[in-house]
């Protein structure tokens, strides 16, 4: 499995992480209050910053233990990204802008709808959640099932 | 396993016909990481014309002797 790869599992499993944490936290009070009073900014900026950290430190970790363990096997694994890894991350790119393109009508018409500010941000970090997703999720199919 | 693509290749049997090179020398030859030499020699990965070429040059043959594009009608060219 190439660094590439490795990178994209864990920024999935950052997301996982931060986002499930976030919906178990916020949505959850949905039962027991109105929207507008759900102080649900914090907890999604400590999300935001929770998930970008995680996926920052877990690449880091993955490049020394690759690094590391190439070393101790004796080979040497060449550079870090190549051409394959650039096009599958730019397929995977695409993908990703798409969906978000098409994502954000929802909150656009939440917002037009008057909607309150608690739907339409959540939307908006569901839909850049997704999309992030699904642009990880094609990559990882791209490097699994061939492209 | 992997998506079939219409590109075939004699890497693997160049590579052990070269002093059964691995694949970690011709990624480093050609600049490229081991997990692209294996998507390619899998057929999970149509490499670029340069870089077709670059695999060629390695190996020393022609590039039609490193790689066979399987036309429409089924046949190799």
């Amino acid at each position: 499995m190439s660094n590439e790869e490795k990178g994209q599992w864990v920024y999935l499993v950052a997301f996982g992480v931060a986002y499930g944490a976030y919906f178990v936290i916020t949505l959850g009070q949905l039962g027991q209050a109105a929207p507008a009073d759900i102080d649900y900014v914090p907890t999604m900026l400590w999300s935001i910053g929770i998930g970008i950290a995680l996926a920052i430190v877990g690449r880091i970790v993955v490049e020394i233990v690759s690094r590391v363990s190439g070393e101790i096997e004796g080979h040497d694994e060449g550079p870090v990204a190549d051409v394959r890894d650039r096009d599958i991350g730019r397929f995977g790119e695409y993908v990703a802008g798409t969906v978000l393109g098409v994502g954000m009508v929802v909150p656009f018409v939440l917002t037009l709808a008057e909607f309150d500010y608690f739907w339409i941000a959540n939307a908006m970090y569901l839909v850049f959640g997704v999309s992030a997703a699904v642009g990880a999720v094609v990559k990882v199919v791209a490097y699994r099932r061939g492209f | 396993m992997g998506k079939p693509t219409k590109v075939s290749n004699q890497i693997r049997r160049l590579r052990f016909e070269h002093g059964e090179m691995t694949q970690a020398e011709l990624a480093q030859r050609i600049g490229v990481t081991r997990q692209t030499i294996i998507a390619i020699e899998q057929g999970r990965y149509s490499p670029s014309l340069e870089m077709a070429f670059q695999i060629a040059n390695a190996f020393d043959v022609t590039l039609d002797e490193v790689f066979r594009y399987e036309s429409a009608e089924g046949g190799t060219r």
